[in-house]
């Protein structure tokens, strides 16, 4: 191989062979065509003026918010309360924690495990009981070809696919081991005792 | 009204849930018609995004029919047809008076560092998202634009995201006459980045995935060439050789926080969550990319910190683009290429869904099965 030479690679198809092959090719040359660029804008209001400052939406329960933004914003979605200990886990990662600590995206990480035991254990108890395996959706294995679209194809994620199931059950076999062992522990005290 | 809603890792279903609500004057309820699953959904299901609560609705690509408006409405009518970008904003704070919609302060509570998104969790907003009959948009006035006649409902939804992302991407490599282009990725970002590459000008463009009919997408729908990363020891060396050894003028990720390749990148970040994301492509884009390029990243990275290669990017003195898209930013010159046939977003979708199925939806599209690329979601109500 030759030294390195300050020309391009040649490409492997010529400028018009692309413009008569590829529909529109070109179309953007000009950056000025593009509506990324440049990146700032200036459009104030959408429509030219200046806009007036957005209306409150009325809150109707506390709403955590980070301690970067120095007030509530005018609007913000109402999904989802937080509730339980999950929410109470929430609250202090917000009010305690920025955007910029780890400690704040791990307890919000650790308070939707929380929610995801204490909202399915609660479910058992309400009128919409979780249906573990039905929420998996891995029904469509059998419908969707969940054997022929995995082997044979070199798939890099299909060793740690099984870890995904382990995810999911993990923690249900773990309590349940831990709830079987309380309960052994319990009858065996009270035959000891 | 019956809703998708979240229920735990890998886990959601439908359930009979309260018809949001005008909660501000500038409001209006939408009366979903056509939704979609986004590869950004899939970070949310696999548990990846903190502040993702049970009982939240995700969906963030959707178009529909007014039901009701706030009383400060003035552009849209009970009866539209809109279609609605992805992004919650504004249009009156400082990043919406620049044009960067998606980075808008005004809409988000929760984070300073990411603008409002539909059915994205609480730390995009805690707004309840799409794949479900009724959503609630806020400043009705500002987002949604009514769908134009001559469009058809597929590639409104797919305007909504996935086509204004992948454009918007390529638009972020700043490609010159004859570069060469490598997308990260043959998801519905990647396809519609390398398809509208050509449109930038680019002189050739790769894809590259693991996964055979997304590459065989890449192929037809992209006019691409294409890299199976499997099929080579080390895929960054052989992007060195297609290029002569210069490496690429351009690198665009296109996989985002849940990248394969490197085991321990993949399961530290998508299983453990110990990272923001997986960089395992944008590491691939910044080692493949020839000195003084430009690497655009359209893949989603959660919060925390990644393990990302800093030094090569700064030894090689590249420039990094970055966003979530401002979708509405992106419409009027976009709606010209899809009218012109340019663009033909709907090419990709490979399932559409009744919403009542919406687990097997998500199981589908997280574990490939079946060939599949997108999928639509079809309410129950539409
Ligand atoms: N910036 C934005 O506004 C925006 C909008 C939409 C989506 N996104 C993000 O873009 C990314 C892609 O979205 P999508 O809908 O196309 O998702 P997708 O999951 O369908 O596609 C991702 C593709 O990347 C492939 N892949 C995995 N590891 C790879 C690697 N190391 N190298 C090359 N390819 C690899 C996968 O096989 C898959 O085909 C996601 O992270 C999503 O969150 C960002
Ligand atoms: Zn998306
Ligand atoms: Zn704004």
């Amino acid at each position: 191989m030759h030294p390195y030479t300050p020309q391009k690679p040649p490409l492997p198809r010529s400028t018009e062979e692309l413009r008569d092959t590829i529909p529109g090719w070109g179309v953007d040359l000009d950056p000025a065509d593009r509506p990324a660029v440049p990146r700032l804008q200036d459009r104030p209001g959408l429509d030219g003026g200046i806009p007036e400052p957005a209306e409150r939406q009325p809150e109707r329960w506390p709403r955590e918010r980070s301690i970067e933004h120095g007030m509530l914003t005018p609007v913000f979605g109402t999904s989802c309360p937080p509730k339980g200990l999950s929410g109470r886990i929430r609250r202090l990662a917000y009010a305690r924690y920025s955007e910029a600590r780890a400690a704040h995206w791990l307890l919000l990480l650790g308070a939707d495990r929380v929610d995801t035991l204490e909202s399915t254990l609660g479910s058992f108890l309400g009128r919409q009981p979780d249906n573990l395996l039905a929420e998996t959706g891995v029904r469509s294995e059998l419908s969707h070809g969940g054997f022929s679209s995995r082997v044979g194809r070199g798939r890099a994620d299909l060793v740690h696919q099984p870890l995904d199931a382990v995810i999911v059950l993990g923690p249900w076999v773990l309590a349940g081991y831990g709830a079987v062992t309380a309960v052994r522990r319990v009858a065996r005290l009270r035959r000891t005792g | 009204m019956r809703a998708m809603v979240y229920r735990g890792p890998y886990r959601v279903r439908v359930e009979e849930k309260e018809r949001p609500r005008i909660e501000h004057p500038n409001d209006a309820i939408v009366r979903v018609q056509l939704a979609a699953i986004c590869g950004s959904d899939l970070h949310l299901y696999h548990g990846m995004m903190p502040d993702t609560r049970v009982g939240h609705t995700f969906g963030h690509e959707f178009i529909g029919v007014v039901d009701e408006v706030g009383p400060a409405v003035q552009n849209l009518q009970v009866g539209d047809r809109v279609m609605v970008p992805f992004n919650v904003f504004c249009g009156r704070c400082w990043f919406c008076a620049r044009g960067l919609y998606s980075n808008c302060h005004n809409v988000n509570p929760n984070a300073t560092a990411v603008g409002g998104i539909y059915g994205y969790s609480h730390t995009c907003g805690g707004y309840d998202g799409g794949q479900a009959e009724y959503v609630r948009v806020p400043f009705a006035d500002v987002g949604p634009s009514k769908i134009p006649d001559w469009m058809e409902d597929e590639d409104a939804v797919l305007l909504t995201d996935a086509l204004a992302t992948g454009y918007f991407g390529a638009q972020l490599g700043d490609i010159a006459e004859g570069d060469s282009v490598v997308v990260f990725g043959a998801g519905p970002v990647g396809l519609f980045a390398a398809k509208s590459a050509w449109l930038m000008g680019a002189g050739r463009v790769i894809v590259i995935d693991h996964l055979e009919h997304r590459l065989e997408k890449a192929r037809t729908f992209a006019h691409a060439e294409t890299f199976n990363f499997t099929e080579y020891d080390d895929i960054v060396v052989q992007m060195k050789k297609t290029t002569d050894f210069l490496g690429a003028d351009v690198a665009i990720d296109a996989v985002g926080a849940e990248a394969d390749g490197n085991l321990v990148q993949h399961v530290t970040s998508a299983k453990l969550k110990l990272q923001g994301g997986s960089p395992v492509a944008l590491n691939w884009a910044i080692d493949s990319v020839r000195k003084g390029g430009t690497i655009s990243v359209m893949g989603a990275y959660g919060p925390m910190f990644s393990a990302v290669k800093f030094g090569d990017a700064m030894n090689k003195g590249l420039t990094l683009n970055a966003n979530q898209c401002p979708v509405k930013r992106q419409w009027p010159r976009l709606f010209e290429h899809v009218r012109n046939g340019y663009l033909k977003p709907s090419e990709i979708i490979t399932h559409r869904i009744p919403l009542e199925d919406i687990a097997e939806g998500y199981h589908i599209f997280s574990a490939k099965l079946d060939g599949c690329i997108k999928p639509i979601i079809v309410p129950s109500a539409a």
